[in-house]
């Protein structure tokens, strides 16, 4: 049973056993605009919770993806290179960006519930 | 608008920000031993025809490179520059035009440099070429880094026939980045084995072709040792008119190609602006530094041309760009992209036949000759003469004579122990006057 929590960089994270699925949330894709690149971290990289992870890059911006918890890559969403309007499309199923092994759960307990993100994303605008 | 000179409160506060005691401490990285004390003995004022008589006397002491016969390269070259260039780089809409930001009002300056790049790309046979860096030097130090964020090294490896001054421009920004270089000791004759130097922490082996010495080099047997290795190979020419004659780095597989393209439309202009060209595989565009133009249609369907790719830049990737370069070197751009225009394919072929025919004719003439030897097994405009006595010193007892000669060796690299070695150039520019000059003059300094 999957469980998806939210951050304050707006990454989403979802945990399925020990597989952490990583992509960016709806609220970011819109305020990015039309991506047009996604720049994804080696297969095997180990990520700190925080750290860079990954860059998404729209027309007039690239902003960086920081990992959301801390693991080690063990799978990328290369399909993304030839279509990176997945991430517009469908940010959080088919425009996934990275797949982290977790190693402590506390970290992805410790982040946003979805209501909680929707309480967080009224606070910005 | 009124004009508000900052006080000393404000001086202070921003000391006290920054973390300094005073201004002079901001200038710490200039050595004590280089900084001024006091202002230079000149005079206070002189009037206008005073200043002009002065410095014409100076200008008398100089031997232009118009006036004698000149066989100087080694990097920067004499060629023609039809009037027709520049008559038109002076129109003020060239002339006066800014960096193209907004591309509605840009077309021109965008149209040529979209020209430039396609010329580069099928000059070299490369898949993209960028609008220009600021010459040959610091678009081989681009490329050394590009390869290093490419393959996630940090160690390049530079043949002995780089020309010194790319090297060390390329060791310069490896020092500031802690990267490592690896450089094969000078390679007169072409016979370096750089392919066993290359290991799995090679990030690229940059070669120049045609070298600083003039010989030619096959790259393909190079490209497929990195490629074997997980590196790629960064062809480097001096010579932009090489091209037109020469196997370019695309058809020897070169992952990068840079160079100095000062040889058309760009007169030596005592060293410089020049202009750096800068191509590569498509597929590493994006780790590409400098500015790329690239074609487009507007809202109602016409073609337009703007800048793009814009996130590998600094101004919107700030410490994680691919490079701090922020400008192009545009109207060197302009220069070129008319010449060549005015060539064409054919044009610089014929061109490039001629330089290497001249330098035929000069090597004929020079070698067999008393103490002199021509040392190189392939060249192109350029050769590596062997002499019997230091090079230094025949350069110098042939520029009294009238004739500038070349380029020792030693001036580039002074502790090689390569002292009798003169590096002479020979372009379009050189009539059999010149030859006969310079062939006299060797013979009674020598």
């Amino acid at each position: 049973m999957s469980e998806t929590k939210f951050t304050k960089d707006h990454e989403y994270v979802r945990l399925d056993g020990d597989t952490a699925t990583v992509g960016i949330t709806d609220y970011a894709q819109g305020q990015l605009g039309d991506v047009v690149y996604v720049g994804l971290p080696e297969v095997g990289k180990a990520v700190t919770q925080g750290g860079d992870a990954a860059v998404v890059e729209s027309v007039k911006a690239a902003s960086d993806v920081f990992a959301p918890i801390s693991g080690e890559v063990i799978e990328v969403n290369s399909g993304l290179e030839g279509a990176p309007s997945t991430v517009n499309e469908d940010p959080l199923g088919k425009g996934w960006f990275l797949k982290i092994k977790v190693k402590d759960r506390t970290e992805f307990d410790a982040l946003m519930s979805e209501a909680q993100y929707q309480d967080y994303l009224k606070t910005l605008s | 608008m009124r004009y508000l000179p900052l006080t000393e409160a404000d001086r202070a506060d921003m000391l006290a920000r920054i973390g300094v005691a005073s201004i002079d401490d901001l200038f710490a990285d200039i050595p004590v031993d280089k900084r001024l004390t006091a202002l230079p003995d000149l005079p206070l004022r002189k009037s206008e025809m005073e200043v002009e008589r002065l410095l014409a006397r100076l200008a008398t002491e100089n031997i232009a490179a118009a006036n004698v016969p000149f066989f100087i390269g080694a990097g920067a070259y004499k060629h023609h520059v039809p009037a027709t260039v520049d008559h038109l780089i002076q129109r003020s809409e060239f002339l006066t035009s800014y960096t193209p930001y907004q591309p509605e009002i840009a077309q021109g300056t965008l149209q040529y440099l979209f020209e430039f790049q396609t010329q580069v790309a099928q000059l070299t046979e490369m898949e993209v070429a960028n609008a220009s860096m600021y010459d040959g030097s610091t678009a081989t130090g681009e490329a050394v880094l590009m390869a290093h964020r490419i393959t996630r090294r940090r160690k390049a490896v530079l043949s002995g026939g780089l020309h010194p001054h790319y090297a060390q421009v390329v060791k310069t920004l490896s020092h500031m980045s802690g990267n490592t270089v690896l450089s094969l000791s000078p390679d007169v004759t072409a016979r370096e084995d750089i392919i066993a130097l290359i290991d799995k922490e090679t990030s690229c082996v940059v070669v120049q072709t045609p070298d600083v010495f003039g010989n030619l080099r096959d790259l393909r047997a190079i490209g497929e040792a990195c490629r074997a290795k997980g590196a790629l190979l960064v062809a480097v020419f001096t010579e932009a008119v090489s091209l037109g004659l020469v196997a370019p780095p695309g058809a020897m597989d070169a992952d990068i190609a840079v160079g100095e393209g000062q040889s058309i439309g760009n007169g030596l202009i005592y060293g410089g602006p020049y202009v750096g060209l800068f191509a590569a595989k498509a597929k590493y565009v994006r780790q590409m530094p400098g500015r790329l133009c690239g074609e487009t249609v507007d809202a109602e369907g016409k073609r337009g041309y703007v800048l793009t790719l814009s996130t590998r830049e600094q101004h919107i990737r700030r410490d994680k760009a691919t490079s701090n370069i922020c400008t192009n070197s545009g109207l060197c751009v302009l220069a070129f992209t008319i010449h060549m225009t005015l060539l064409g394919e054919a044009g610089l072929t014929r061109l490039a036949r001629i330089n290497h025919a001249n330098a035929v004719k000069l090597a004929d003439m020079l070698s067999g000759r008393r103490g002199v030897e021509v040392v190189n097994g392939t060249f192109f405009n350029e050769f590596t003469l062997r002499l019997s006595r230091p090079a230094a010193e025949v350069v110098e007892r042939l520029a009294k004579k009238g004739v500038l000669g070349g380029v020792p060796v030693s001036r580039l690299l002074p502790e090689a122990g390569l002292d009798d070695l003169l590096i002479t150039a020979s372009t379009e520019v050189n009539t059999e006057a010149d030859r006969l000059a310079f062939a006299k003059a060797l013979g009674e300094v020598l």
